[in-house]
């Protein structure tokens, strides 16, 4: 479930980088108030334990395929919300750099997606009421079953939202839904009990871990309101900015937005900000079209029929080609030059 | 399931391949963070029909790969190995999206087609850029880098502590991994019920891990901020080369080179 890269705008991308960037830095300043040092070094081996758990599997009962702990309920209850999203965040990025899971730009939308609804959503609003300040077995496992399976789902309809509107993908929204969220409805409930096993354990084992984090008080002062309010303007106007920057092509966002628009499920405030942006784009694109070009805009209102576009343009598609193949290659030339060079020494 | 070996082994390969000393190596960390951001920034803002105007990205990458000493075989392996999200989800292109847009004699390639392969190459391309980065710089650098263009102080301690006790929670984790197997007999053993005990077990011992870590750290006078030390010095040499290097990736973005390329070829042969 991790966003890749190759399926990402970069108006999409970059106003997830603002939207996690502000997250961090929130959650960076709050930590470093809390003037509770013990968390430093707890916060690093938290983050490694993660990773090291993730990578060891179990196998699920009837199915025949196996699972493994995500990680993000049980480092929120260990650790509270805010640090507990910067340990996520910074697994993320190791597993952004050395396991090729998403990318750079897609690390935004990563973090937020696998970091923002467990911590910020899931924790405070389900694990915490049902867990409670003095939990049994039981209420742990409902919270951490319904947290789990809650962050999951909103995670999931981040990365479907994130990709269809990028329009990388030709995926239909619909489509995309069905096949992601029941994939996650398992994966959430797998996490949800492990989280609740593995919490119930250590409640038995040392129950003054978890005493700690339950009395330190949920979100503090600052309102989630307005951290969220912020977020979202962040977001947008480095969204606006970003997609001047991007347009390389104003038809092709108009043409999805053509599409999209003669469907009814689209009708979300997504779509409001989707179609602001696609406005900016239109009346700021300097990058010329390429590739396979053809005139200036389309007229938005070619809703209903099928808009002709990309047109065959058969002197650009030989050269093209030609161009394409001689550069090709070249990149493969220099691979195998180098591949013989190092074989020689 | 040897994944916890081989995430191990991914971990200590990149990391010795980082302690190289080629051209590339001994570039600022800074300088190579900026321009693998602009290089992916560059790729994915292309529109999702163009394939030819993306090939020249991968002449430059080469030429990096080349200049760094990173062997191909290694990152074509991890290009197999993470592309399952981005190929399923781009393989359903050519089904969606069938108008044609381009010919070859009497062959008519849908715009689905194009697109997918425009989002293998898109792939592609951001993911060694990623690869190439972490195997020249390392990344501890790569961190003194983010903490000097202004990321939290604590995030990038968090990343460097992180990245410290990976591998000693990793060989823990092995170790556990190893004896639970050993015991385990027609998957008996690997359930959910085991794996949470054996987690639970990890969490313990890591959070003592967590104190004593702390109270080591308390001892050599740690007040709460963590000190970064280590200095990053900028050359005119890194300068030279962020803006050439940069405004040669802005000039691939705007200018379709293949295309020219072609051109230039069919009319010579005309």
């Amino acid at each position: 479930m991790h966003m890749a890269d190759a399926l990402l705008s970069p108006t999409v991308g970059g106003a997830m980088w603002t939207a996690t960037a502000g997250t961090i830095a929130v959650c960076a300043r709050k930590v470093q108030r809390d003037l509770d040092d013990r968390k430093v070094p707890l916060m690093g081996v938290l983050g490694a334990f993660v990773f090291a758990a993730q990578m060891i599997n179990f196998t699920i009962p009837a199915t025949g395929s196996s699972g493994h702990l995500g990680g993000g309920m049980i480092l929120a209850i260990l650790l509270g919300p805010y640090a507990a999203f910067l340990t996520i965040a910074s697994v993320l990025t190791v597993q952004a750099l050395f396991f090729a899971d998403g990318g750079l730009l897609a690390l935004g939308c990563n973090i937020f997606n696998l970091g923002f609804f467990p911590c910020f959503i899931a924790y405070p609003f389900l694990y915490r009421p049902f867990a409670g300040s003095n939990p049994t077995p039981m209420r742990i496992a409902v919270g951490a079953v319904l947290g789990g399976i809650v962050g999951l789902q909103l995670g999931a309809l981040a990365v479907v939202t994130e990709t269809v509107l990028s329009n990388i993908s030709e995926l239909p929204l619909q489509a995309f839904l069905a096949a992601m969220l029941p994939i996650h409805l398992g994966i959430g409930l797998v996490e949800g009990l492990v989280t609740a096993a593995v919490v119930s354990f250590i409640w038995k084992a040392r129950p003054e871990i978890l005493r700690y984090t339950a009395e330190s008080r949920p979100l503090g002062h600052l309102g989630l309101k307005k951290v969220l309010v912020g977020l979202g303007a962040a977001a947008l106007i480095t969204g606006g900015a970003l997609s001047w920057f991007a347009s390389s092509n104003p038809d092709g966002l108009e043409w999805s937005m053509a599409k999209a628009s003669g469907r009814e499920e689209l009708e979300t405030p997504a779509t409001g900000i989707h179609r602001l942006l696609a406005g900016i784009q239109e009346h700021t694109s300097f990058l010329p079209d390429y590739g396979f070009k053809n005139n200036g805009t389309e007229p938005a209102s070619a809703a209903q029929s099928q808009p002709s576009w990309p047109a065959v343009d058969k002197g650009t598609s030989t050269a093209g080609l030609v161009g394409g193949s001689l550069t090709l290659a070249l990149a493969i030339m220099i691979g195998l030059l180098f591949r013989k060079r190092k074989q020689t020494p | 399931m040897a994944k916890i070996e081989s995430a191990f082994l991914d971990l200590t390969y990149l990391d010795r391949l980082a302690t190289g000393t080629t051209v590339v190596h001994r570039l600022d960390p800074r300088v190579k963070v900026l321009t693998a951001a602009l290089f992916v920034v560059c790729v994915v803002s292309f529109d999702k029909y163009v394939v030819a105007a993306m090939l020249p990205f991968a002449v430059y990458l080469m030429i990096i790969m080349r200049l760094g000493e990173i062997p191909a075989g290694y990152v074509i392996n991890k290009l197999i190995v993470a592309s399952p999200f981005a190929l399923m989800v781009g393989m359903f292109n050519p089904f969606l999206d069938q108008q044609t847009v381009l010919l070859l004699g009497s062959w008519a390639i849908s715009g689905g087609w194009v697109s997918f392969l425009s989002i293998l190459l898109r792939f592609c391309l951001t993911v060694t850029a990623m690869l190439v980065l972490i195997a020249t710089t390392g990344f501890n650098q790569v961190c003194l880098a983010l903490e000097r263009l202004g990321i939290p102080n604590i995030f990038a301690a968090q990343l460097l502590m992180l990245y410290r006790y990976i591998f000693v929670l990793l060989e823990e984790g092995q170790r556990m991994h190893r004896a639970r197997t050993l015991r385990s007999f027609q998957q008996r053993g690997m359930g959910m019920k085991q794996y949470a005990y054996l987690l639970g077990q990890l969490l313990l011992r890591t959070i003592d891990r967590g104190q004593r870590i702390h109270l080591a750290m308390l001892c050599r006078g740690f007040d709460g901020t963590i000190r970064i030390r280590q200095t990053l010095r900028i050359t005119t040499r890194d300068i030279v080369v962020f803006l050439a290097g940069g405004m040669v990736l802005v000039a691939m973005r705007r200018f379709n080179i293949a295309l020219l390329l072609g051109n230039f070829i069919t009319e010579l042969l005309q």
